[in-house]
Formats: structure tokens, C-alpha cells, sequence
């Protein structure tokens, strides 16, 4: 029995020494110290001398979560010659001295550390089961951080599939003007990478396509992908865009943001991977020719076909990244700044669309309602975010910088026009960000102003903006002629019951949840599971790039493993007391058991749940490590009253 | 029946994805809770058995916390449903026997819940308070 003190954390709060000489009376025991840090060195030697001196047949380390040390204090012993099953973690810090306070909380730990004692009595020696894996890799979103973790795990080798919801790769950043705070053409920097995954060999695009379903664990998943049919053939479609000239259906673009219309049959933009026309069934009048059929008629290359088919894929895959990326949140939801009933109120992507030399104006600076090129413009931060009673609560990161470049680019488009700012702080760190926001604020023309609006409202052909500047304690009041609001990210539209499917958690407002906040950035709890990207929160192009690639490395370490192990704490039957009854059997979600006179449990596909354990009727099912016998005498190490101290302390 | 003083004494199962997971975070997070209940790790709420309950319950335990993952997130997907059923069969059977079914609580806590995870402890724990001890168990 080892009690770590963990500097003050546990020993600020539990008696670690009275816990130690408790359980040194407690049966079974004949070892039991503590040290200041269990996790040191010097911790894990005195862990290993005392196997090796005592010839100690269990350990007990009463530290923190066994999510924590576990491994650590496992290896520890394995290499003093204990078997690492035979090791385990009293948790008495997250879940007992970070609690609790006064001698309650040392009584608690006195309890838990007995029961994990009992547990150790009752474990066996195993061995880890070998399971072989597939090599290849599952990129769920064609966005930057998508097309960057599906490069690099190809470059190292392995195939990859490229799942992408949209008839494009590209994401975000394909609609984005410029970037900050360098001021590169956003998709002159991103067609390479595009096309570099278009061209890869092992590479396979998959867009128009969703991930419908997910079974099995790392290193084996099971993968349902739903190619949906774009009616026409990407091999044979030139680009000539005679079909959509033809086409009689006008519906608004998602590229541009609903700034302009597409046909039913469209490309959102000229560089779209792969390269070809789509037709999007929703929109179009009828896929039977008899019912319009112009586009078939026009199309020189003949590759409209109307016969085409949705494709249902099945893959095997080691490892799957998820990259789903964001949306800004809807214009429904800030009714108060008059979004979605004002028309030269914007939002953030819009403005994006706006900028862009490929975007419904061609890059000039014009606003929706008609087509003027406006002179007063308000540009409003956090707008949704940091607003806990009524919106989003978190800071949308990426807003700060965007704004500063959106008043920029403004002011260069324009240059007699006027640009305001309402922020709240300015947040600008990263590389660089903090000289661009100056560059900015400098600028003449622009006008920071730290304070709330109040209102937006159209008055004439002006949206008019009332707000308050706090640092002159002043109204202000701007006849603007466009509005743009730097509107909060959120995650992507269905991105969350992507991930419930994997049993991937996601946080309250549904971005992924990272296994550790500070050391697992990037990987879910379930195991062979990364992220990467907005979809895990709002972030800029560099992180998403960075932590793309960060999850690459991470698949492609399972990828490339000779075999992977899984525990062997497992279902196991004991054969002389199984009747054969099958209860157990349709209990099992992996299919593990097969029943013949007998049930048998296929230890690799058993994660270790143990509903057929609490579901056999005869007892014959049981759990490695885990055995009802064990869970008793745990009970009982759990309730049974806690001895006084064997001598008084102190006087 | 509440008597002055009185402490329960609770064992709590935890599944290790969910209920355990926000546990931890409650600790990371140093949210106070009382510390009546002793907890021990499972893999998933399915694996807790019937007769552990009970056999807590005749081990001088007051109640019985068994937290699992929401409903739909089990990490192996199905097992806090077959939890659902057991534990609602087991509280009919308590019911029978005389226990307050009260005395046995299912609750979903996910891994990002470390305050609800505090809050149904504090939650059990004056609800038993109110209970007061299990009969037979002696002072509990
Ligand atoms: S793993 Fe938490 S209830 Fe099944």
C-alpha cells in the first residue's frame, strides 16, 4: 500500500499518514508507507524495491485518478517483475481530498483505498490480447484542417478517405477574401493544398458523401459512408457551364453566403475539387428528363446522367478524424441588430463574400439591398458571443482579427468611406495579430469604439445604429449604410450526432471534447479518435492547420503499430458452470458471444462492459479482475467501520 | 424518522466514461460534495448486478448511487439502458420488502458534468438524511 501525497493536494486535506497505518492493519497488507510524490522517481523505486523486498504479490497506490498514473505506476511494477493487473489506483485526490475537507475526507480515503486492497486480492495475472488493425484512415470534413490531416497521414503511407459533406473540399477558407494578419489570398493559398489531395494516390475523395454509421473501436472500425448521386460525371464534365446557363431554376448559393443565386445544376466555385458540375436533386425540377431535361440536352460532353445512383460504402478503418468545422451562428438568433429582416445587415462570411474577387460582386465593395457601394459602414463584434444571459457565453476567438481585416480591406476598397468598430476588448493573440489590430485602430477612417449596441434598425435607405461608447460615457448613434456583424461560431449543423454516433463526447454547446484539456488536445475518449480543427472549438486557420496535422500524427502512430493490445479485463465463462441458457448472448453490443453447449466470448471483440456478467443467471459469465466476489468484499472494505488509530499521535 | 446528526452511508458505482469521468472533473474542478459515498469503478453501468445493490444495502449501506452515461452515449452504447430496466425492476422488489426505493438512485452524468456529479451527490445525501438510516442497519 502506497499513499502518495501528491505534494499538498492530497496531504493539504487527508491524514496521508493515518491513512497508510490503517490500511497497514488492514488483512492482507504487510507493506504500507506514504511518499510526497508517488509519480517521482524516487516514488516509483520505492514502488519497486518494495515488490521486489516483500515479494509483494499486489500494489495499491492511493494517489490520483487511476486516468492519470495508472500506466505509470503498471509499468513501475511490471518491470520489478509484478504483473501490471495486479496494480491498482485508490483514487483519494479528484475524487476525495479536492472534495471533501476535515477528517471526513481522510475516513473516505481510508475506505476507497481498502476497496481497491480487496479488488488487488482478488485480480489475476494477464496479458494484454493482440488485435491487428486496418491501415487506413477515416477524415470526416474536406475543410483546411481536413485536407491537411488527410495529407499528412498519406505522406506517411496510408490510405485515407476523405469524407466531405459538400460537392466541394475547401471548407471555410475557400470563401474567405484574405487572411490575417499577413493579407494572402486565401484561396490562392489553399487551391494547392485542394488539388494536392484531389491528385494524392492515396487519397480517396468522398464529397457529396456523410458518414451514416459507425461500429467496432480503434484500430477496427466499421464505417457506413452515404455517397450521395451528383447526376453527373465528374470525368466527363469540361466545365463548359452550359447546362446551368440553361437551367430554369434560380435558388440562393450557399458559397456566396445567399448573396447570389445558383442554378440547380451548379459548381460553387471555379477551382472546386473534384472538378465538375452537380446537380442537386432538392432544387431541381425533375430528375425525369420528360419533366424539363434542358441541362442533359445542352451538354456537349454527355456527362449529365440521370440514372445515377447513390452509393452505399462500407470501409475498414484504424483510426478516423474528425474535422466537421463550424457555421456562424444563424441570423435568426439576433433579431436585435435586425439580422435576417435588414438586408444590409451581414454577417461575418458574407462580408467575407463580399470582399472576394470570386464573390457576387466581383470584389467591389456593394451592399445587398442596392447595389451602392456604402460609405459608413458598422462593423460589430461579438455579436452572440460573450453574452451569457442571451447568446453564446464562450469568445468566438476568431472575431477580433477578421473584424480588424474586414474594416482594412473595407477602407482600401473604399477609400473615402468610414468604418466603425464596436468591441468589447480587443483580443489578439498569435503571431503577428496584435500589430495588424494596430495597424488597423491607426488607420484613418477607422473608428474603435468599446461599447455594446443597443439597437440596429432600418430607417430610409439607412440601417440606423445606436450604441454607447463606454470609455466617453457617450451615445452614439451612426447612420450606417451596411452593418456586419462578427457573428459567434458554432459547430456545424448535425456535426454533434456525427459524433454521438462515434461516442465522441461534445461539450454544452456541442464542440468535440477533447480525452484531456491540457495533454490530449487532440484526441476524444474513445480510443483511435481524433480532432481536428473548429469543430472542437472556434479556431484560426494556423491552429486548425497545426492541430490537423497533430491528429495525423496521432492516427498515423496506430496506423503503423505491428498490432495494437486491448485489455484483457474482459467477459470470461466458466464453462463447468454455464448452462447453455443464450441469456447472455443478445445482451453483448459487439457480438462477442457465440453459444453452443456453452458460451464463449471472443476476447477480441469484448470491450469489457460486463452486461452479460450482470445478466448471467448462473454465474458461469464472469469479469476479469472484476469478479461479483471481488465487487463483495470491495462492498464491505467500503462500509465496514473504520478502527481508531492504533496510537495517539502527538500526545 | 431522521435523526439529528445523522450521516448515510452510500456506495456509489460509477461507470469509468461518464459518471466516473465527471466525478474526476468535480475533483479537478474542486467542487465540495459531501463525502458519504464510497465509490467504485465499473466499466459501464450494465455491469452493476442486482444483488450488489442489495448486497450493500444488508452491509450497512443507507443507499445506493449507480451513475451511468446520458441515455444514447453509453460507450458500449446500450449498457445504461439494461441498467434502466434492472435498477427499476429492483426498486419495485425493494418497495415489496419494505425499502424505500429512494434508497437506490440511477443517475446520467457525462464526463464534461463535474457540477451535476457534485450536485447529485449533495442531492442524495440530504435525501437520505431525511430517510434516515435503513432499517436493520443498525446505526449505518
Ligand atoms: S459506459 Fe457509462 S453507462 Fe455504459
Amino acid at each position: 500500500m502506497f499513499v502518495c501525497h501528491c505534494g499538498k493536494n492530497i496531504a493539504g486535506t487527508v491524514d496521508v499518514a493515518r491513512v497508510s497505518e490503517a490500511l497497514a492493519r488492514h488483512p492482507g497488507v504487510v507493506y504500507a508507507t506514504h511518499h510526497e510524490y508517488m509519480c517521482s522517481e524516487p516514488g516509483q523505486e520505492l514502488l519497486r524495491r518494495a515488490i521486489r523486498e516483500h515479494r509483494l504479490t499486489g500494489a495499491v497506490v492511493a494517489a490520483c485518478s487511476p486516468s492519470m498514473h495508472e500506466t505509470t505506476f503498471r509499468r513501475a511494477a511490471a518491470s520489478a517483475g509484478l504483473n501490471p493487473y495486479l496494480v491498482e489506483i485508490a483514487n483519494i485526490r479528484e475524487q476525495c481530498s479536492w472534495v471533501h475537507e476535515g477528517p471526513a475526507a481522510t475516513d473516505k480515503a481510508i475506505r476507497v483505498a481498502r476497496t481497491m486492497v480487496e479488488k488487488v486480492k482478488g485480480n489475476h495475472p494477464l496479458t494484454p490480447v493482440e488485435v491487428g488493425h486496418a491501415e487506413k484512415c477515416l477524415v470526416v470534413g474536406g475543410g483546411i484542417a481536413g485536407i491537411q490531416a488527410a495529407l499528412d497521414v498519406a505522406d506517411a503511407g496510408f490510405e485515407v478517405l476523405l469524407v466531405e459533406k459538400s460537392p466541394t473540399i475547401g471548407g471555410r477558407m475557400a470563401q474567405l477574401s484574405e487572411t490575417f494578419p499577413t493579407l494572402d489570398c486565401s484561396q490562392c493559398i489553399l487551391t494547392p493544398k485542394m488539388v494536392e489531395a484531389a491528385h494524392h494516390p492515396r487519397i480517396r475523395l468522398l464529397t457529396y458523401s456523410e458518414v451514416e454509421e459507425v461500429s467496432g473501436f480503434i484500430g477496427n472500425y466499421h464505417v457506413r459512408i452515404r455517397k450521395k448521386p451528383t447526376y453527373v460525371n465528374p470525368d466527363r464534365c469540361n466545365l463548359c457551364g452550359e447546362c446551368a446557363k440553361v437551367c430554369p431554376i434560380r435558388v440562393p448559393s450557399e458559397f456566396d453566403c445567399g448573396l447570389s443565386e445558383r442554378a440547380a445544376i451548379y459548381i460553387p466555385f471555379p477551382q472546386a475539387v473534384p472538378s465538375s458540375y452537380t446537380l442537386d436533386e432538392g432544387s431541381c425540377l425533375g430528375l425525369v428528363p420528360l419533366r424539363c431535361g434542358e441541362c442533359a440536352k445542352v451538354c456537349e460532353p454527355r456527362a449529365i446522367d440521370f440514372d445515377m445512383h447513390e452509393e452505399l460504402l462500407e470501409e475498414d478503418v484504424g483510426a478516423i478524424i474528425l474535422a466537421t468545422g463550424y457555421e456562424l451562428y444563424p441570423k435568426e438568433a439576433m433579431a436585435e441588430y435586425g439580422h435576417g429582416t435588414v438586408p444590409d445587415v451581414i454577417d461575418g462570411l458574407q462580408f467575407e463574400r463580399i470582399l472576394s474577387a470570386s464573390g457576387p460582386t466581383r470584389g467591389e465593395v456593394r451592399r445587398p439591398s442596392d447595389g451602392r457601394v456604402p460609405k459608413e459602414v458598422v462593423f460589430i463584434q461579438c455579436s452572440g458571443s460573450r453574452d451569457p444571459e442571451l447568446h453564446k457565453p464562450y469568445c468566438s476567438k476568431i472575431c477580433c482579427m477578421y473584424t480588424a481585416k474586414h474594416a482594412l480591406l473595407f477602407r482600401h476598397a473604399v477609400p473615402d468611406g468610414k468604418a466603425y468598430v464596436f468591441y468589447i476588448d480587443i483580443r489578439a493573440g498569435g503571431k503577428g495579430y496584435e500589430e495588424f489590430v494596430n495597424r488597423a485602430m491607426e488607420e484613418e477612417g477607422i473608428l474603435y469604439l468599446r461599447g455594446k449596441v443597443a439597437k440596429v434598425f432600418r430607417d430610409g435607405d439607412k440601417v440606423m445604429v445606436w450604441g454607447v461608447d463606454t470609455l466617453t460615457g457617450k451615445r452614439v448613434e451612426v447612420a450606417a449604410d451596411l452593418v456586419v456583424l462578427a457573428q459567434a461560431v458554432v459547430p456545424t449543423t448535425g456535426a454533434p450526432e456525427l459524433a454521438r454516433k462515434l461516442r465522441a463526447a461534445v461539450d454544452a454547446h456541442g464542440f468535440l471534447q477533447e480525452a484531456h484539456p491540457k495533454l490530449r488536445p487532440l484526441e476524444a475518449l474513445t480510443g483511435g479518435i481524433f480532432l481536428a480543427g473548429a469543430a472542437h472549438a472556434p479556431k484560426d486557420i494556423p491552429e486548425a492547420v497545426a492541430q490537423g496535422s497533430g491528429a495525423a500524427a496521432k492516427a498515423v502512430a496506430i496506423l503503423s503499430a505491428p498490432v495494437l493490445t486491448h485489455s484483457p479485463e474482459v467477459a470470461e465463462v466458466d464453462e463447468a458452470l454455464c448452462s447453455g441458457c443464450r441469456i447472455c448472448a443478445p445482451q453483448c453490443p459487439y457480438t462477442a458471444i457465440t453459444v453452443d453447449e456453452v458460451a464463449h466470448v471472443n476476447e477480441i471483440l469484448c470491450e469489457g462492459c460486463g452486461t452479460c456478467v450482470a445478466a448471467c443467471p448462473s454465474g458461469a459469465m464472469t469479469m476479469r479482475n472484476l469478479s461479483d466476489v471481488q465487487v463483495q468484499s470491495m462492498i464491505r472494505a467500503a462500509l465496514s467501520e473504520v478502527p481508531e488509530p492504533a496510537e495517539v499521535k502527538g500526545g | 424518522m431522521a435523526e439529528a446528526g445523522f450521516e448515510p452511508r452510500i456506495v456509489a458505482f460509477l461507470c469509468r466514461w461518464c459518471a466516473g469521468a465527471g466525478a474526476d472533473l468535480a475533483g479537478t474542478s474542486r467542487l465540495q460534495y459531501p463525502p458519504n459515498a464510497i465509490p467504485i469503478r465499473v466499466n459501464c453501468s450494465g455491469r452493476v448486478e442486482p444483488s450488489w445493490v442489495v448486497d450493500a444495502l444488508r452491509s450497512g449501506a443507507d443507499g445506493v448511487l449507480i451513475g451511468g452515461c446520458h441515455p444514447g452515449d453509453c460507450h458500449y452504447m446500450v449498457g445504461n439502458y439494461k441498467a434502466r430496466r434492472r435498477v427499476y425492476l429492483l426498486r419495485k422488489v425493494l418497495e415489496e420488502l419494505g425499502v424505500e426505493p429512494e434508497r437506490v438512485r440511477l443517475e446520467w452524468v457525462s464526463a464534461t458534468e463535474g457540477a451535476r456529479f457534485a450536485r447529485v451527490m449533495t442531492e442524495f445525501v440530504e435525501e437520505l438524511r431525511r430517510l434516515g438510516p435503513l432499517q436493520g442497519n443498525g446505526q449505518g
